[in-house]
């Protein structure tokens, strides 16, 4: 993100200020919205049929589960370095989406190989990290300064409703295909929208090839901040909270197995924690606003503990646990940038957020791996205590290390 | 910025055309209705791609419309593990092949069975990789009155000598009695398989002996054909008798990983390298092929 930069009497070429954003934001905001529903749909759909589909071992899940999120920690460094090096930013960004409409034919293609289904998602991943930093450096060469805010939340909300369109399209999908196990109507249908997406940006996206403001993230710079104490503590902190939280995926597939459901309904478990999260988010915002983040965030991986003891005791309503990982996601999605903010110098400030996310992603693809391995090895009940216990260590050396550190 | 426009509505236009297409085109037909009967004489198989076919007393050979994973059929009821317009489902046949009942099914269909009057049906789903070899597979086990209704969708749920079973049991190959109520089925815990002896009435089981697998009761009800695991992990096929627990090796020395059909009250059938083999079930004589390109064999 570059809601930090300042452009100085940036003159923005067809942009009159008036305007609410500008065309170019618009654009890329809707090449989000279809991308991620592309995405989306894959992303709901994905666990079954890798686990209930493929018959892939739980272990084996757990590997590409882990791959698909920390495979974009990488990517999108080496995206950000490529955009600045090269400053054919819509190029690069086109070469992203493009990467991952091609990975959604390849999905078909991998058929049930896991050695193949891996690197097909890491091509997915690759794409999706390739496209980010030049896109949001698009965003942010297409609008006024005092503009940047806005243009980043109508893209961010354009492409949130995308996020949440993906489940219920891939839904759409496997009902009209009269199947629940029709994935590869899914997956064609993902790449019909992944290059509907790739389309629109070469349509209407217009590349901006200016420089950006003259300090830039540097990576050397970037871990240079780690030699600061603050922010090192709160970086250790976001990996230990990273690892003990299990992926999405696991969630809905011990829900998926727990009370037998048709496998058509995967993608619903999807919607209905999305549907909790969107519910929540602001209200939660607005408490955090009053009593302060820290109580929060205890709140939220409180709910995400008593999901895991749920999940372990094998009782509980569906509706219930839904919700509670909803409002898990919704009390501390965000939060850790939020803290972060603060510690970093605005120059810095991208670079430090790229280093907290990298550790998180991190921290997922090795909690995936684990979590898989115990599933398969203990059971659902012990690895979901583990999971549970492995919070309630995390949370309070979390809270030691980031104390005093929240606004 | 018009043309960009109208390409940018026509590629939408084309690229959901080309989605919905795709997802139309691709489902997958309802089976239709079939010119074989499951009234018999004749041994009922699944062919390699899935065709539900007769082979009558003659030798010859009709396939029916019907697709099943997995199949078999007693007096005039069949119960077909099916990819049901792509997701599986049991479908219990009557005599016609028409579908009476549809349950959905989670995981790979293994093994299905049918009482001999016809009442009783089972079938095993492998919910969890989809080889009894390995180390880490998990199955799921039911059982369906076609008189009644009432279904028992998980052995699971079953007690085990009185109690509940062990955490990492798993269940397969059920196989019914005359009275339509006594079963049989293999349960693995701890590393360990036995024939369980269950009463479906009471959702009970109890141990009988260890190391039998996917058994299946002869007409009789005095013995079980099984696969015995030996110590390299391959299957002999053998029988049990149920009073003395003496067991038989039978002449077939492949391994199989099939559950046995008993075709008559003297012969073993079942399925190993793509085709149906029967053998007599004293332990004398040697297998013969009954069926080329055929499997899951049940004799009507």
């Amino acid at each position: 993100m570059y809601l930090s930069t300042v452009r100085p009497g940036a003159s923005v070429e067809g942009a009159p200020a008036r305007r609410f954003v500008t065309g170019n934001v618009l654009a890329l905001g809707l090449v989000s919205l279809v991308t991620d529903i592309s995405a989306e749909m894959v992303t709901a759909v994905l666990p079954a049929y890798l686990v209930l589909g493929l018959h892939l071992s739980i272990a084996q899940y757990g590997v590409v589960d882990g791959l698909y999120t920390g495979a974009t920690a990488l990517t999108r460094l080496a995206g950000g370095y490529v955009a600045d090096r090269f400053r054919l930013r819509k190029l690069v960004a086109g070469l992203g989406y493009g990467l991952s409409a091609v990975a959604k034919l390849g999905l078909l293609a991998a058929g049930a190989a896991p050695g193949a289904i891996g690197a097909v998602i890491a091509v997915d991943r690759t794409g999706k990290g390739l496209r980010t930093a030049p896109r949001d450096a698009l965003i942010t060469l297409s609008s006024p300064a005092d503009g940047l805010g806005r243009a980043f939340g109508v893209h961010r909300t354009l492409d949130s409703l995308g996020a949440f369109a993906g489940p219920l399209v891939a839904l759409a999908v496997l009902a009209l295909a009269g199947s629940g196990q029709s994935y590869d109507a899914v997956f064609v249908a993902s790449f019909c929208a992944a290059v509907l997406g790739v389309l629109l940006l070469v349509l209407f996206v217009r590349d901006r090839r200016d420089e950006l403001p003259p300090v830039r993230a540097s990576l050397p710079r970037a871990f240079g901040l780690l030699r600061q104490a603050r922010f090192r503590s709160l970086c250790v902190a976001a990996v230990l909270l990273g690892v003990t939280t299990v992926g999405d995926g696991f969630v809905y597939l011990i829900l998926q197995r727990r009370d037998d459901l048709p496998i058509w309904t995967f993608p619903l478990l999807a919607v209905g924690a999305n549907l909790a999260y969107l519910v929540l988010a602001t209200p939660l915002g607005w408490l955090a606003d009053r009593i302060g983040r820290w109580p929060v965030v205890l709140g939220g991986y409180g709910a995400l503990l008593a999901v895991y003891l749920l999940l372990a005791s094998g009782h509980g309503p569906l509706p219930l646990i839904l919700g509670l990982y909803g409002l898990f996601y919704a009390a501390t999605d965000g939060v850790l940038m939020a803290l972060a903010g603060p510690l970093l110098p605005a120059e810095l400030r991208t670079s430090g957020f790229a280093l907290v996310q990298s550790g998180q992603a991190l921290a997922y693809l090795v909690s995936s791996v684990l979590f898989g391995l115990a599933w398969q090895n203990w059971g659902v009940p012990v690895a979901c205590l583990v999971a549970a216990g492995a919070v309630a260590v995390a949370l309070p050396v979390s809270g030691l290390l980031l104390k005093g550190r929240t606004p | 910025m018009k043309w960009r426009i109208l390409v940018a509505l026509t590629a939408t236009v084309v690229l959901a055309g080309a989605a919905l297409g795709y997802v139309w085109f691709t489902r997958p037909a309802p089976a239709t209705a079939a010119t074989v009967s499951l009234a018999g004489p004749g041994l009922l198989v699944r062919s390699a791609d899935g065709v539900l076919a007769v082979v009558g007393p003659d030798g010859s050979r009709r396939a029916s419309a019907l697709h099943c994973a997995r199949v078999y059929a007693a007096h005039g009821t069949g119960v077909c593990l099916r990819e049901d317009l792509g997701s599986y489902t049991v479908t219990i046949l009557d005599a016609d092949l028409s579908v009476t009942r549809s349950l959905p099914l989670n995981g790979l269909p293994n093994r299905a069975r049918v009482s001999g009057s016809g009442r009783m049906a089972s079938w095993t789903t492998f919910v969890t990789g989809d080889s009894y070899n390995g180390g880490q597979f998990a199955t799921r086990s039911g059982i369906l009155d076609t008189v009644t209704g009432t279904l028992a969708g998980n052995l699971e749920n079953f007690t085990v000598g009185g109690a509940k079973p062990n955490l990492d049991a798993n269940f397969w190959g059920i196989t019914f009695a005359a009275d339509d109520n006594t079963f049989y089925a293999t349960m693995s815990t701890d590393g360990h398989r036995y024939l369980m002896k269950g009463d479906f009435a009471a959702r009970a089981m109890q141990r009988v002996k260890e190391n039998v697998e996917c058994p299946s009761l002869s007409p009789d009800g005095t013995r079980v054909a099984y696969k015995r695991m030996l110590p390299d992990r391959t299957w002999r096929l053998t029988v049990l008798d149920l009073a003395s627990l003496a067991e038989t090796p039978l002449a077939e020395t492949r391994s199989v990983d099939d559950q046995a059909a008993w075709l008559d009250a003297s012969t073993v059938g079942y399925g190993v390298d793509k085709g149906v083999w029967s053998v007599p079930a004293d332990g004398s004589g040697a297998p013969r092929l009954v069926a080329a390109d055929a499997g899951s064999p049940a004799a009507l």
